[in-house]
C-alpha cells in the first residue's frame, strides 16, 4: 500500500459556530438606536444565523445592524473565508445609507473608528469579526429608521469585481458608545448612550 | 387504619367557617394518574456533569415548555405592548425573541449578546410564548382570539393585585440551572424594549434537577403537587394540544397562570391529620385517603367508622377530581418563596401554571368546583392571574406566532 504515505491531508473549512462577541464599544451609530418609527420594510423571515449562496464569496455568520432611528449606525458579522486565495473586500451598500468599512484604531490614548480606504483583507481559511468595539460596517447616513426586528440587505464588493449580498436582522443594542475619528465620514459623532427605550414601534 | 385514626378536628374544620370561603387553587394534589407508569417509562437519572449542556428543541410543530418535562427553575415574564406596537411590529418583536430563544436554548450566545459566555449551558432551557388578550387587539386579529383566551371570572376568595394580573405577551422561560435563566431573561426583556415593557415577572422554582428524578414535586405546604396531570402521550395530548382548527390555534394550547399566596403561618396550626383531611392525601406518600400509593385510584364513597366518608367530600382531591382526559388539565407549577417579614411571616406560595386546550371546557368547571368548596381555599388566596393563547411551535428559520401575526 505504496499510495498511502503519498495523501495529502486536507484540513477541512474551518467552522465556526460562535457568534459575534460584543466587547468594548458599540459600532459607530446613533444613540437612537430603538428606532421603531416607520413601516417595517419586511418583516417575513427570522434572521439567518448563516447566509450563503451557491456562488458566495465568503460565509456570512450572524449578520446583525444595530437598530437606529437617525444619522449613522452599525453592522456586524463573522465573515470566513473558506477558500485557500485572500479576500479583499473594498466596499459594501445598503439601500437604506451610504456606507464605509471602519476599522478601530487607538488614537492619544483612546479607541476611535476611522474609514478604511485600502480595503479589508480576509486571509485565506480564516474568519474576520465585524463587531462592536472592532471593525465594522458603517452606515453613515440612514435615509430611513434601521428599527428593531428590521432586516437589512448589505451588498459586500471585492477587489476582483465580485459582490455578495446577505441580509442583517437589526437588534436593539446600547453597547458602549464610541469616538468618531474627525475628518472621517459624515454624520455626528455620538457619545451619550441612549437614553430612550420608548419609540414608537 | 386510614379511618379508625380520623381525630375529631374534622368536624372541627367543618364547623370552622373554613367553607364558607370560596376560592380557587387548582389542584394542589389531584387525583392520580400516574406519570411513571405511562409509556414514556421512568425517566432516567441525570448525572449532574450533562445537566448544564443538556438540550430540548426549540424549532418544531409544537412549542417547548409545556409538555417539557418540569425544569428546576422558572420566570414568567408579562410583557405590555407599547402603544403603536401593531401587527407589524409584533411580526418584528417575535422574530427577534424567537431568534434568541432558538440560540440560546441550543447552547449558542444570542445575537448580539453581551455576555456570550453566559450562553453556552443551556440546561435544558425552553422559551415559551404566549399571547394575552391584548396583543390580539393590538394586532387587529381579535376575532382570532379563542373566547376563554380572556380573564378569568372573578372568584369571591380572588385578592387579585394589578403587579401580578394580565399581561398581553407572556415569556416562559425554563432551565435546570438559574443563570441560564437569568441570563436567558435578560436577553428577551432587552430585545422587548422597543415593543413592550416589563408587566410583572414571577420566579419560581421545583426540585433541583436530577434531585428527585420522575417524582411529582411538593409544593410548600410540603403536598405533592401535579399527581392528576394526564400522563404523557394520549391523554397529554388529548388533554393539552388544540387539535383542529386555523393553523395559528392547532398544535397550539391554553394557559392559565395564578399567584397563589400560601399562608403559612395559619397551615402551622394545623396537625398532620388536619392537613391530609384538607387535600384528600396523604403528606408522605401522597396516596388517597383510601389508598397506599399515590397513585391509587380515590374511593370516593369509602365510609370510614364514623359514618362519613373516609376522603371528606371538601377535599381537594374530591372537588379537583377528573376522570376523563378531556377535562384535565396539565399542572405545570413552581414554588416561590419571597423574602419573610421581620416578624418571620412567610411570603411563600405557588405559581400556579395549567395548560388545557380549551379553558372554558377544562380549566373553569374545576375551577367553579373548587371555588365552590375546596378547604384548601382557608390557607390559599389567588393573587394574580393571566391567561394566555400558547401559539404553535414554528420551523426552523420561522418564528413563534408568524401564523397568526405574518
Amino acid at each position: 500500500m505504496s499510495s498511502a504515505t503519498t495523501g495529502r491531508f486536507v484540513r477541512p473549512a474551518v467552522l465556526f459556530t460562535g457568534v459575534l462577541l460584543a466587547s468594548l464599544v458599540a459600532g459607530c451609530g446613533s444613540s437612537d438606536d430603538d428606532s421603531t418609527a416607520a413601516p417595517s420594510p419586511s418583516a417575513t423571515a427570522a434572521p439567518s444565523a448563516t447566509a450563503v449562496a451557491a456562488d458566495s464569496v465568503l460565509t456570512v455568520q450572524d449578520p446583525w445592524v444595530k437598530a437606529a432611528d437617525a444619522g449613522m449606525t452599525g453592522a456586524f458579522a463573522t465573515l470566513v473565508n473558506n477558500t485557500d486565495a485572500d479576500v479583499t473586500i473594498t466596499g459594501a451598500t445598503s439601500t437604506v445609507s451610504p456606507m464605509e468599512l471602519h476599522e478601530m484604531t487607538m488614537r492619544d490614548g483612546q479607541m476611535v473608528m476611522q474609514a478604511k480606504e485600502s480595503g479589508t483583507v480576509i486571509k485565506a481559511r480564516s474568519e474576520y469579526r465585524l463587531e462592536p468595539g472592532g471593525d465594522h460596517l458603517m452606515l453613515m447616513n440612514l435615509a430611513q429608521p434601521v428599527r428593531a426586528g428590521d432586516e437589512v440587505s448589505f451588498t459586500l464588493t471585492f477587489a476582483d469585481g465580485r459582490t455578495q449580498t446577505f441580509t442583517a436582522v437589526a437588534k436593539p443594542f446600547t453597547g458602549a458608545q464610541e469616538s468618531y475619528a474627525p475628518g472621517h465620514g459624515q454624520g455626528e459623532p455620538s457619545h451619550a448612550p441612549s437614553a430612550s427605550h420608548s419609540p414608537a414601534p | 387504619m386510614t379511618a379508625t385514626n380520623r381525630p375529631v378536628s374534622r368536624r372541627g374544620l367543618l364547623t370552622g367557617g373554613a367553607l364558607a370561603a370560596g376560592g380557587t387553587l387548582v389542584g394542589a394534589a389531584t387525583v392520580a394518574t400516574a406519570r411513571n407508569e405511562s409509556t414514556a417509562g421512568p425517566p432516567e437519572q441525570v448525572p449532574v456533569a450533562t445537566v448544564g449542556e443538556a438540550v430540548e428543541p426549540f424549532y418544531g410543530v409544537r412549542q417547548s415548555g409545556v409538555a417539557t418535562e418540569p425544569q428546576a427553575h422558572a420566570a414568567f415574564v408579562a410583557f405590555t405592548l407599547r402603544p403603536g406596537t401593531d401587527r407589524a411590529a409584533l411580526g418584528r418583536m417575535l422574530r427577534l425573541l424567537s431568534d434568541d430563544a432558538a440560540r440560546l436554548t441550543q447552547g449558542r450566545p444570542a445575537l448580539a449578546d453581551t455576555e456570550p459566555e453566559l450562553g453556552l449551558l443551556p440546561a435544558r432551557l425552553t422559551v415559551t410564548f404566549g399571547f394575552g388578550p391584548g396583543l390580539f387587539t393590538a394586532a387587529g386579529l381579535d376575532e382570532r382570539r379563542p373566547p376563554s383566551v380572556a380573564d378569568l371570572p372573578p372568584f369571591p376568595i380572588d385578592r387579585l393585585q394589578p403587579r401580578w394580573s394580565g399581561g398581553d405577551l407572556l415569556v416562559q422561560i425554563c432551565a435546570d440551572d438559574p443563570v441560564t435563566v437569568a441570563h436567558t431573561q435578560r436577553v428577551l426583556v432587552k430585545d422587548s424594549r422597543p415593543f413592550a415593557t416589563v408587566r410583572w415577572v414571577q420566579q419560581g422554582f421545583r426540585r433541583a434537577a436530577g434531585a428527585e428524578p420522575g417524582r411529582t414535586q411538593r409544593n410548600l405546604f410540603g403536598q405533592l403537587d401535579g399527581t392528576a396531570n394526564p400522563k404523557p402521550g394520549a391523554p397529554l395530548d388529548t388533554a393539552v394540544w388544540i387539535p383542529d382548527g386555523p393553523d395559528w390555534l392547532r398544535d397550539g394550547t391554553t394557559l392559565v397562570v395564578r399567584r397563589i399566596s400560601m399562608d403559612l403561618e395559619t397551615w402551622d396550626l394545623l396537625g398532620r391529620t388536619d392537613r391530609e383531611f384538607s387535600v384528600g392525601r396523604r403528606l408522605d406518600t401522597g396516596a388517597p385517603l383510601t389508598g397506599t400509593a399515590e397513585h391509587d385510584e380515590p374511593d370516593f364513597a369509602a365510609l370510614g367508622p364514623d359514618g362519613l366518608t373516609v376522603i371528606p367530600d371538601f377535599s381537594h382531591l374530591t372537588r379537583a377530581h377528573v376522570s376523563d382526559d378531556r377535562f384535565r388539565i396539565l399542572r405545570r407549577p413552581y414554588n416561590y418563596d419571597g423574602v419573610p417579614a421581620a416578624d418571620g411571616t412567610a411570603d411563600s406560595g405557588l405559581i400556579f401554571a395549567a395548560y388545557q386546550a380549551d379553558i372554558a371546557r377544562q380549566f373553569l368547571p374545576i375551577q367553579q368546583r373548587l371555588a365552590e368548596r375546596d378547604l384548601l381555599n382557608e390557607w390559599t388566596t389567588p393573587i394574580g392571574s393571566a391567561v394566555f393563547a400558547i401559539p404553535p411551535g414554528c420551523p426552523e428559520g420561522g418564528w413563534v406566532g408568524q401564523q397568526l401575526l405574518d
